[in-house]
Formats: C-alpha cells, structure tokens, sequence
C-alpha cells in the first residue's frame, strides 16, 4: 500500500476540484487454477507477487491449506490476502475445538461466503477459489466473487490471466461448443498436465504470471505439493 | 486475545461502527472472528461514492461483483412458472455460464436473482432464515406476502428515521389485516436492518403457494414490493416482456405456460448480451415447487430455428 489517499481524477484539469477517495488497495497480481475431477482436485498457482511493473517477490505461492482435504487458492491485494487467511484460519481452529472435526469443503466455501460478505460495503479485494473433497470424497472447486457470490464448479482460473485460462479450460475441459467429441472424463495425470501447460502459456503473455507454479494434489491421502518453473522474465 | 496479539491489533486504533451509524463496535478482531452478519465499514465512509471508482475501466484495482440477467414469473391457472436465464456478467467479462439464479428458500417459496449475485443469494438466505423461524413459532407456513415483506423490510432502510416510521408501518399493517403478532416480528427485523443509499442491488421475485394459493411479488433493494400477475427482472427483462405479452393469458396449460417461459427467456438472452447460458425453469404448485427443466439456449436457438422454417 503505497498511499492511503488517492487522487483519481488524475487527468482531469487542474483547476478542478479533486475528489479524494479511500483506497487502501493494490493489485498484485498472480494467478491461480482449480480443476476438480472425480476423486481428486487440483490447485495450483503462480509464485509471483508484483505491484505495477516491478516484481516484489518470485516465491509466494497464493495457495493456502486449510485442512488435510481443503486448500484456497486467493488473488488479489495481498494485503486482503493476509488478512483473509489468517481469520479464516482462526475460524477454521475455532470450529475444530467447537465441533472436534475438521471442517468439510463445503461448509468451508459456505462460511467464506459469509466472511466475505460481512465486508459487502467495504470488501476484501480477493479472488478466491477453494478446492478440495466433498462429503462423499469427490473433488470440488468453488469459485467467490470478491463479495461472497459462490458456486461449486468442476474447474476454474482467478486472478490476472484468469481471461486467457478460462477459455482455455473451457475447450480442454468442459468441451464447450464441440461437437462429436467424447467428454471423456479428466484423470489426474492429465490434470496435472493441462494444469502445467496452460500455465506456460498464461505466463507467456501475462506479465504478473511467471516464477514458478505451486501445484497441490488433493487425494483421500492428503495434499502433494510440486513445484514447476516457469518463466523468470 | 491471542489473535489481536498475532495481527498487531491495537484497540481503539481501528473503529468500525455499525450499519446504522451510532454504536461503535470497540472489538474489530472479535466481530470479524465470531460474526459474519455484521458489517465491517472505516467510520465516514460512503460506500456507494468509495466503490464506484473501482468500476471504473482506467483503474487498476478493478472489484467488479457479478452482474446481469433476465428473470421472470408469471401466474396462471396452475400455478406459477418461474424461468430464469444463467449467465453473470462482471463488466464485459462473463464470469459463469451456469449460476443458479432461482433461490430456493424453501419447499414453497423460490426468489430469483437479479442484480448483484451477493446480494440475492445472501439476503434470500437470511429471508430463509426468518421464514423457518416463523414457522417454529406460528406453527404454519408463512404467506408469500409476508415472506416478501420481510424481505422489502430487510433492504430498506429507515435510516435517520427510527423507530416513529416503523411504528406508523405496524399500524399500516393491521389496517391492511395482518395479525399483531406478525407486526412485533415485523418490527424486530426494522430495527436490525436498514440498508438504503448502502449502494445494496437486487431485484427479486418471490414465488410461493400458500392459503390464498399461487402469490408472486416483486421486491427490490430501494424498498419497492408489488404483486402482479406477471413479473420480468433484469437487463433482458423488455424484450422477456415482449414475448410473455403476446402469448399469456390466464388459462394456459401447463406445457403452454412452461414453452412460454422458455421462449421469453430465450428471447432475450438472444437480444441481451447481458443474459445467456441455459434457461432453467420452476413450476409452483400447490405441493411446492417443482424444477422443470434446464436446457441450454444454444438449443433452444436451432429448434426454434427449425420451427420457424417449418411455419413457412
């Protein structure tokens, strides 16, 4: 957060009156894909932290676990970021003590609903999606829009190449629009794969998409993470 | 506690009032652990003027909620048929194809979302909630009018007015036959909401079947709530119009009141860049709703396509 103040009307004259709003926000970039299959999911994101046309970091994952069959995956301003998680993992260990098990992907997406709509009026500036296993062990993605609107899809990319993987995803998964093709359903290995690839390319032509991909595996046996070089440039 | 420690967290430092203005919440870190229901705000801040500029194209920090739609029910003589279209829109993007647009409340009241999708989908729960709660403590189900009147109370606001207005509106509603009970509930849920000029967005239909029969009215977030025998919503809603004018009346059957909906719906998501994806339709009943149909616009297009050539 660079300034607390910011003068938007920049380019207008500069005799004219200037409004001045809050705006503790910043973008920072980074990009992040869910793909849910049926007895697993995947998440994964790039390491990239940057804010305008300098890179801040090359190692900062934007995936987060929350439990031993949940993991977020959030964008945005880092700063809602951090403070996002951090409540949400207070309210996860709160759950746990309350309740003596560990909370469900579903019930996890519903509360970050709320959480993020009790901030309706001054929001969080986070892209979430949460990926993991639902109650009968099948994988699921929820994607959030910054003020709590969700829903349970079988694949989806946030953040700032979001625009270019979706389609993408759209055509390898989801065969829109073709015809005469198999839906042949998504294995985990060639998740992996589209996962990595599409993520070579975002990180082509995405100038706040690079460094590295974080890449987590959600199983019955837990979350594998791997990590994938991507371009430094 | 522990947490306040870990973040930093100064008391005092930080103080965030509540909706209507006065109380001032002394424990930021405890309201955002232990509730969701209240709203977390920097005091003096206008949230309509403060979001606006995030809509603007030329910033960089874009918070753009989902958008966009056409939605519409109408009553006939078998009930209420509700039809909705699927796509939100954040600016030109479209960020899903496949949203749920009608809410299912319960097994005899459906609402529909337009406007934000946040909006919709939070506050026809917390309907939904109050809905189940009348229903423990009346031990019958609660009307569609009233059901939408606690909805129109929640949005509006009585900002700056108090309770003097809430009061004059209990007196309006035993003239309009309400029982008495209903009003002190009523005017629990106006002290606790308020949100006018809070820049909230919605325009909802609430379906349902109750003793009078098939109820349908329009609520939206500046507090309008109407009834009529046939209601459009949204971006897509003149041209969804158009096509239900010319081919309702009364006594339709069922499969002509549900090929209607569909038509309507098609129809705008055909001129509406803002609508799209799949139409998904609801019949109300007299046991509860029923989800008729999801079919995808795409198809809809070549066989009312098909038709067409057919016809010449």
């Amino acid at each position: 957060m660079t300034s607390v103040l910011s003068h938007i009307n920049q380019e207008e004259s500069h005799y004219a009156p200037k409004q001045a709003y809050f705006n503790p926000y910043e973008q920072n970039g980074g990009t992040v894909l869910a793909v849910a299959g049926e007895d697993f999911s995947v998440i994964a994101s790039d390491t990239r932290l940057s804010q305008g046309f300098s890179i801040h970091t090359r190692d900062l994952p934007k995936t987060y676990k929350l439990t031993s069959s949940t993991v977020l995956g959030a964008c945005g301003f880092h700063g809602d970021v951090l403070t996002l998680t951090k409540i949400l993992q207070a309210r996860l260990k709160m759950y746990e003590h309350e309740h003596n098990k560990k909370m469900s992907t579903t019930a996890v997406a519903a509360m970050l609903s709320t959480m993020l709509y009790s901030r309706r009026f001054f929001p969080f500036y986070v892209y979430n999606i949460v990926a993991g296993l639902d109650d009968e062990g099948k994988g699921c993605v929820f994607s959030f829009d910054p003020v709590g609107s969700y829903e349970r899809e079988t694949y989806r990319a946030g953040g700032s190449a979001s625009a270019m993987l979706q389609p993408l995803l759209d055509n390898q998964i989801g065969f829109k629009n073709q015809q005469g093709v198999t839906k042949t359903p998504l294995s985990q290995e060639k998740a992996v794969k589209l996962v990595k690839d599409v993520f070579i390319s975002a990180a082509e032509r995405d100038i706040y998409t690079g460094d590295a991909i974080v890449l987590n595996l959600i199983t019955k046996d837990g979350v594998k993470v791997e990590t994938f070089p991507l371009r430094r440039d | 506690m522990a947490l306040a420690g870990v973040c930093g967290f100064q008391q005092n430092v930080s103080k965030s009032p509540s909706m209507l203005g006065n109380g001032i919440c002394e424990n930021l870190i405890d309201e955002a652990i232990h509730s969701s229901h209240k709203f977390t705000m920097p005091s003096n801040f206008d949230p309509v003027e403060n979001l606006k500029q995030f809509t603007d194209p030329k910033s960089d920090v874009k918070i753009q909620f989902n958008h966009g739609t056409t939605t519409l029910a109408f009553k006939f003589q078998h009930g209420v048929i509700v039809a909705v279209d699927s796509r939100a829109t954040a600016g030109s993007w479209i960020a899903s194809q496949t949203v749920k647009k009608v809410i299912e409340i319960n097994p005899y009241l459906l609402g529909t979302m337009a406007g934000g999708a946040a909006d919709c989908s939070y506050w026809e729960r917390v309907l939904a909630k109050h809905c189940r709660i009348y229903e423990l403590r009346n031990k019958e189900r609660i009307s569609v009018a009233a059901a939408s009147k606690l909805l129109a109370n929640i949005v509006y606001g009585y900002k700056g007015m108090g309770l003097s207005m809430v009061y004059i509106y209990c007196i309006r509603l035993q003239r309009d036959g309400f029982i008495y009970g209903e009003c002190l509930y009523k005017r629990c849920t106006n002290i606790v909401y308020g949100y006018k000029g809070m820049g909230l967005s919605m325009g909802t239909m609430i379906c349902g079947w109750d003793k009078k029969g098939p109820g349908l009215y329009y609520v939206d977030s500046d507090g309008q709530r109407m009834t009529n025998p046939i209601f459009s919503v949204g971006s897509g809603s003149l041209y969804a119009y158009g096509v239900l004018d010319s081919g309702y009346k009364w006594d339709l059957t069922v499969d002509e009141a549900i090929d209607l909906g569909r038509r309507a719906i098609y129809h705008a998501t055909h001129r509406d860049a803002y609508s799209g994806g799949v139409v998904n339709l609801y019949h109300m009943k007299e046991t509860g709703w029923e989800f008729i149909s999801q079919t995808d616009v795409l198809d809809l297009h070549y066989k009312y396509q098909e038709e067409k050539q057919a016809r010449r």
